[in-house]
């Protein structure tokens, strides 16, 4: 039998580490002003869009008493249309974006996920929907769901080696992001894709690597494993290895790009070892863009 | 011990270690260097790619020959290696240690003694009996043989003589030896004797000897003499060889009775020559000061020569009393004197008065009668204080009255009046001849020629004295020379002249002999056996072996001849002997001394004298194992890729720095810091350790340099940062010190120079930065860390700054010394109390030189200050006013560098009348 005083310890050491993690993702998202984006005409929203003369069948209490005072007709304040878009976030839980080449550098599943939060803030904030398609929940738009979305990401599970997009309830017409390094079989993604471009879904595939994945700065006898150690390949000099490895690196990236184009969608490729605002920023106008 | 070539090894039976070697490079090539393991996710990508080059499966064979070297390193340095290892002779029975103990063992005696030690340990471990013997200090009886370890005991008491063996006495001893065998080891001084033939064959017939010797060159030294106006000296050595030179120094005591070295000459050795000669050239001062000549830094009582009276030239003064007549030189009175001393003395002419000034050792009046009342003084002193007034009669004192009715100071002797002629055409009898010298008389020993006769003298007055003063008299009795000793002086008259008119004396050698005699004239180098008879003396100093001069203490005198006799001997040790009234010095080398080499005959081995040290060289091998593992682990490194590419560079700079000695940059940067400071002008400041505050500091008098630059003679560089606890401070004229209360107090060595920097005219300026606030006093923070800094200071009394200092004056008329605040309070060294202002004169003459500290809390530097682009950096007061404040600020800096460069030239007086007209506009 659990206490109540022992959920609350487990609740306190679960949402420990989220202050920091969404403190942050707030401070990341404070540098981006923005409004909210009006479909510029009337409809359901918040903002003023014009007045009109009151027709037959408009409630009374639509009437803006305060404008009809001035003329002889009744006038209706009619609000600017305000539709809130969905975003879904896939954010690769797979073990190889646990990898950091240097002790000074964030992995590249802390920067997604702080990219993640920053970006669900923002777009929350926008009055848009978010979903994590890890938790299968529909998109919302209220703060809860970003708390939801940083205690998703404590969660642990077990993890494949490299990750492969699993969206099954995206709503059409939605927006996607995906954040991965892409490391993994390129099969599923292209499936995902297909999928996601049949409902009409507009997205960005987001690829996150670390600098030494991009240097390969390695030398000698060495055995490379993967995070999850189900992949390993030894060689004698791992020197010789650095230029066919930057070639397949270039090549994976250039078939990323053109994936993404093909179904409309925008890809970028983003290192570690830079500043997140600057992602945070192309990550937001490239979601913003209208589709 | 297993032996290799030089080696020997403790446990040689690791050394089949070594056989395992090639197992080793077998195993070690089989096996690749370890993979490191990575983590990288981008393996996916990697998959499927294969290396190109395969070889690097095995370790590369450099790596491999490292690893085996420094395996075969270790095994072999486990072994125990040992240089030199030490061979064990065989043998038994006695061993006889023979040791020249001369003063040619005495330059190596402490190797010559370890080696002897050796032998006794040797001998100890076998079990030998041993017998040590000196052959400078024969042992009466038996040879002594006892246990080794004993004599290891005596060993320091036996010590090298400065004299040879005495062959007749090694003769005796060698033919005295038991009968019994052993064997010899015989320590050699390395000089050839006569002596060592017979002793050699005497030592092979009771077993085998062997001959240790040292290697080491034996110098000497000949006794000093005189060559052509200079000293002449021969320094020997035994062996002929290369080029060589060396040093010879002169010792004595310098004015103030002190022994120092008076003067030093090289000398050198040609090639395949055994002597080589050195003419010192010493004024005379210097050379009768010497006491003996050495080669320098051999010890060794050969390559040390004393010197005695025969170097020091004695200063005479010949007086006469008449002119010389011109032409008639042999009738001079001084002629014959002149001849006799020229060769050993220096002659003086002139005035009585004059040479008194110049002290001389014996005045000589010849046929002087009276002396003046004004010299006779001086001269009466001169004698009193040692000097020897020599007085020969003639015609002018046989006709005067002096010293007839009472005794004249200047005169031994009363004299009769007149005189008598004896032997001449208008006198009875014949010339009268010379009576032999008696026993107490001076000149006791030497020879009267038949042929010296006397015609003329002067007579001694009868008195009770007369006898004792009498030290020769002619065969009738009546005194030919008398004597008469003043206090330390003495007075002597030869009742004869000095030319050849009364007598035949001054023709014969013994004229020459009596002078000697007397020491007005030197003798000659080496005396004869005849010139000492029947003399003993005393010994003042001897020499030990290695040429130390030592007090005699209680050593017997010896007698004359044997000091004429030769060499120097147990009865006799080297040194320098005293006589009556004269020294003779008896060194070890005579000036006929040859010394050479030893040449020992075929049979007879000779051993060097070096004990070889056995070298362990494990630990050298073990070293360079660990370095060339430690290589290894880098290297390994390397290959397998863990050295980072930026671990490389830095790994290759250590290597470096292992190699490359360190500690030169420091030195550079004194270096640095005297050519910056003096090769021109720089004001400098004192670091406070307070970043900021050192920044306003090096701007203000970056700022000030440049005012100077532009509107005075002085051009300044860059101003400096001085340290003071690292930092010379002499460099500098000027030194500003922002006070801060956090900065920390100097170290003694620090307060030291800056006591020795303001002594020697250097000048701080001490800023409390706190315009003063609560008046000069204890009550601001920086003012009370003031008096603390400045307390250990060796600062003169303080005033506040007259109306008349010259800092009003040096370069710009200026009453008040604003900074960047303009307190009132600058303080520098107060007046002298009984300074005035001269009648006329606007100044007082104040303190002489610059005021070593000036004190005030204007914050100067913040006022001169200027940035890298020559801006202000700090506002001073408001509008024109503070431009106005700044630019006073400005001239009391130049007012003041002006003062510390000049010191109280605008005291001068010189400038009175322009600075008058200006003051008065």
């Amino acid at each position: 039998m659990t206490t109540a005083a022992e959920y609350r310890q487990r609740a306190e050491t679960l949402s420990g580490p989220l202050p920091p993690l969404l403190a942050e993702a707030e401070h990341l998202a404070q540098a981006v002003l923005l409004g909210f984006h009006g479909r510029r005409r009337a409809g359901m929203g918040d903002e003023f869009w014009q007045y009109r003369p009151a027709r037959a069948g408009d409630p009374a209490r639509q009437i803006d008493w305060r404008r009809s005072g001035r003329s002889d007709t009744h006038f209706v304040q009619e609000k600017e249309w305000q539709a809130a878009q969905s975003v879904f976030v896939w954010l690769d839980e797979a073990q190889s974006m646990a990898f950091s080449g240097d002790k000074g550098r964030v992995t590249k599943a802390d920067r997604g996920k702080l990219l993640a939060l920053a970006l669900s803030i923002l777009l929350i904030r926008a009055g848009e929907r978010v979903a994590l398609t890890s938790l299968g929940t529909p998109p919302r738009s209220s703060e809860l769901q970003l708390l939801r979305i940083a205690q998703s990401f404590e969660l642990d599970g077990a993890r494949p080696d490299y990750g492969a997009p699993e969206v099954r309830n995206l709503l059409p017409h939605s927006r996607a992001l995906f954040i991965s390094d892409f490391m993994g079989d390129l099969e599923p993604l292209e499936a995902q894709l297909a999928k996601a471009a049949d409902r009409g879904v507009r997205g960005v595939m987001y690829q996150i690597l670390d600098p030494v994945e991009e240097a390969f700065p390695f030398d000698g006898r060495t055995i490379f494993e993967s995070v999850g150690k189900t992949v390993r390949h030894e060689t004698l000099k791992a020197g010789d290895l650095r230029e066919r490895y930057l070639e397949r690196l270039a090549e994976r990236k250039a078939r990323l790009d053109e994936l993404a184009h093909a179904v409309g969608w925008r890809y970028e490729c983003h290192h570690t070892g830079d500043s997140a605002q600057s992602a945070l920023l192309w990550l937001y106008g490239a979601l913003e863009k209208r589709g | 011990m297993f032996t290799l070539g030089g080696i020997g090894f403790t446990a040689p039976w690791l050394l089949l270690g070594l056989l395992a070697l090639p197992i080793l490079w077998i195993l070690l090539r089989a096996v690749p260097p370890a993979p490191i393991r990575r983590m990288f996710p981008g393996v996916a990508l990697l998959l499927g790619l294969t290396d190109d080059e395969t070889q690097t499966d095995k370790t590369p064979w450099w790596l491999l020959l490292l690893r085996t070297l420094a395996v075969a390193l270790i095994i072999l340095g486990f072994a125990g290696p040992v240089l030199n290892p030490r061979e064990e002779a065989a043998g038994s029975g006695p061993i006889l240690i023979v040791m020249d103990g001369t003063w040619a063992d005495a330059r190596d005696w402490t190797r010559r003694a370890d080696r002897v030690e050796a032998a006794l340990d040797e001998a100890a471990r076998l079990g030998r009996p041993v017998a040590l013997v000196s052959l400078t200090d024969l042992p009466a009886g038996d040879l002594p043989f006892r246990a080794a370890d004993a004599w290891a005991a005596d060993l320091p008491s036996v010590q090298p003589e400065p004299w040879a063996p005495d062959a007749e006495a090694l003769a005796d001893w060698a033919a005295a030896l038991p009968d019994e065998a052993f064997d010899t080891f015989w320590m050699s001084d390395g000089l050839a004797r006569d002596s060592r033939e017979a002793l050699l064959a005497e030592l092979q017939a009771h077993g085998t000897v062997t001959v240790f010797e040292s290697p080491s060159p034996v110098f000497g030294l000949r006794p000093a003499g005189f060559a052509e106006g200079g000293v002449a000296l021969t320094a020997l050595r035994a062996a002929a060889g290369n080029a060589l030179t060396v040093s010879v120094s002169a010792h004595g005591l310098d004015p103030s009775g002190v022994e120092r070295e008076l003067a030093r000459e090289e000398v050198t050795f040609g090639a395949e020559a055994t002597e080589a000669d050195l003419t010192l050239d010493l004024p005379p001062e210097l050379r009768n000061r010497v006491s003996r000549f050495e080669i320098a830094g051999v010890r060794s009582a050969g390559a040390v020569t004393l010197t005695d009276d025969a170097l020091q030239r004695r200063e005479v003064a010949l007086i006469a009393g008449r002119d010389d007549r011109e032409g008639l030189e042999l009738l001079a009175p001084t002629h014959y004197l002149e001849k006799a001393l020229e060769p050993t003395a220096d002659l003086i002419d002139g005035d009585l008065l004059d040479i008194l000034l110049a002290n001389p050792d014996v005045i000589v009046l010849a046929d002087v009668a009276t002396v003046s009342e004004g010299e006779r003084e001086p001269l009466l002193e001169w004698v009193e204080n040692g000097g020897m007034l020599l007085r020969f009669a003639g015609p002018r004192l046989a006709a005067s009255d002096v010293s007839r009715a009472e005794e004249d100071p200047l005169m031994p002797v009363r004299l009769r009046a007149g005189g008598r002629n004896i032997g001449g055409a208008m006198s009875w009898g014949e010339p009268k001849q010379l009576r032999p010298f008696a026993e107490t008389s001076p000149f006791y020993g030497l020879e009267v020629p038949e042929d010296v006769t006397v015609s003329s003298q002067v007579m001694a007055q009868p008195d009770p004295q007369l006898s004792e003063r009498v030290i020769a008299s002619l065969a009738d009795g009546t005194p030919l020379v008398t004597r008469k000793r003043v206090e330390q002086g003495q007075v002597v008259l030869f009742h004869v002249t000095a030319n050849a008119e009364w007598s035949s004396l001054p023709l014969s050698g013994l004229f020459v002999q009596m002078l000697e005699r007397l020491a007005v004239s030197t003798r000659p180098a080496q005396p004869t056996e005849e010139d000492l008879a029947g003399t003993v003396w005393a010994p003042d100093a001897v020499l030990d072996a290695f040429g130390t001069v030592q007090d005699a203490g209680t050593l017997p005198g010896v007698p004359g001849e044997r000091i004429a006799g030769g060499a120097p001997g147990a009865d006799m040790p080297p040194g320098l002997y005293t006589g009556e009234d004269r020294r003779i010095a008896v060194n070890v080398i005579g000036p006929e001394t040859q010394i050479a080499p030893t040449a020992w005959p075929s049979g007879v081995p000779v051993v060097g004298l070096d004990v070889v040290e056995e070298t362990m060289l494990k630990g050298w091998l073990l070293a360079v194992a660990l370095g060339l593992l430690f290589l290894d682990i880098l290297a390994s490194l390397w290959i397998s890729g863990r050295l980072s590419r930026a671990g490389r560079g830095a790994a290759a700079m250590l290597a470096l720095a292992l190699l490359l000695p360190g500690g030169m940059a420091e030195a550079q940067e004194g270096d640095e810091l005297a050519l910056a400071a003096t090769s021109e002008v720089v004001l400098a400041h004192v670091v406070t350790g307070d970043a900021e505050l050192d920044r306003i500091a090096e701007a203000g008098l970056r700022g000030l340099s440049q005012v100077l630059w532009s509107r005075t003679s002085i051009e300044p560089a860059d101003p400096i940062a001085v340290d003071l606890e690292m930092d010379e401070l002499a460099f500098f004229p000027f030194l500003y010190w922002p006070v801060t209360p956090e900065q920390p107090i100097p170290s003694d060595e620090a307060y030291a120079k800056l006591n020795r920097y303001l002594r020697h005219g250097g000048m701080i300026l001490f800023d409390t930065r706190d315009a003063d606030l609560a008046g000069y006093g204890a009550s601001t923070e920086a003012g009370r860390k003031l008096q603390r800094l400045a307390a250990p200071l060796d600062i003169p009394p303080l005033e506040p700054i007259p109306e008349d200092h010259v800092l009003t004056r040096t370069f710009y008329l200026l009453q008040d010394f604003p900074g960047r605040y303009a307190g009132r309070g600058v303080w520098v060294e107060a007046a002298p109390a009984d300074a005035e202002a001269i009648e006329g004169m606007p100044f007082r003459d104040l303190n002489d030189n610059v005021t070593p500290v000036v004190i005030g809390g204007n914050d100067w530097a913040a006022a001169w200050a200027v940035n890298e682009n020559g801006s202000r950096m700090f506002p001073v007061g408001r509008g024109f006013a503070g431009e106005r404040q700044r630019e006073m600020a400005m001239r009391f800096g130049v007012n003041l560098i002006m003062h510390v460069l000049t010191g109280n030239y605008k005291s001068d007086q010189v400038h009175v009348p322009a600075l008058l007209d200006r003051l008065g506009q």
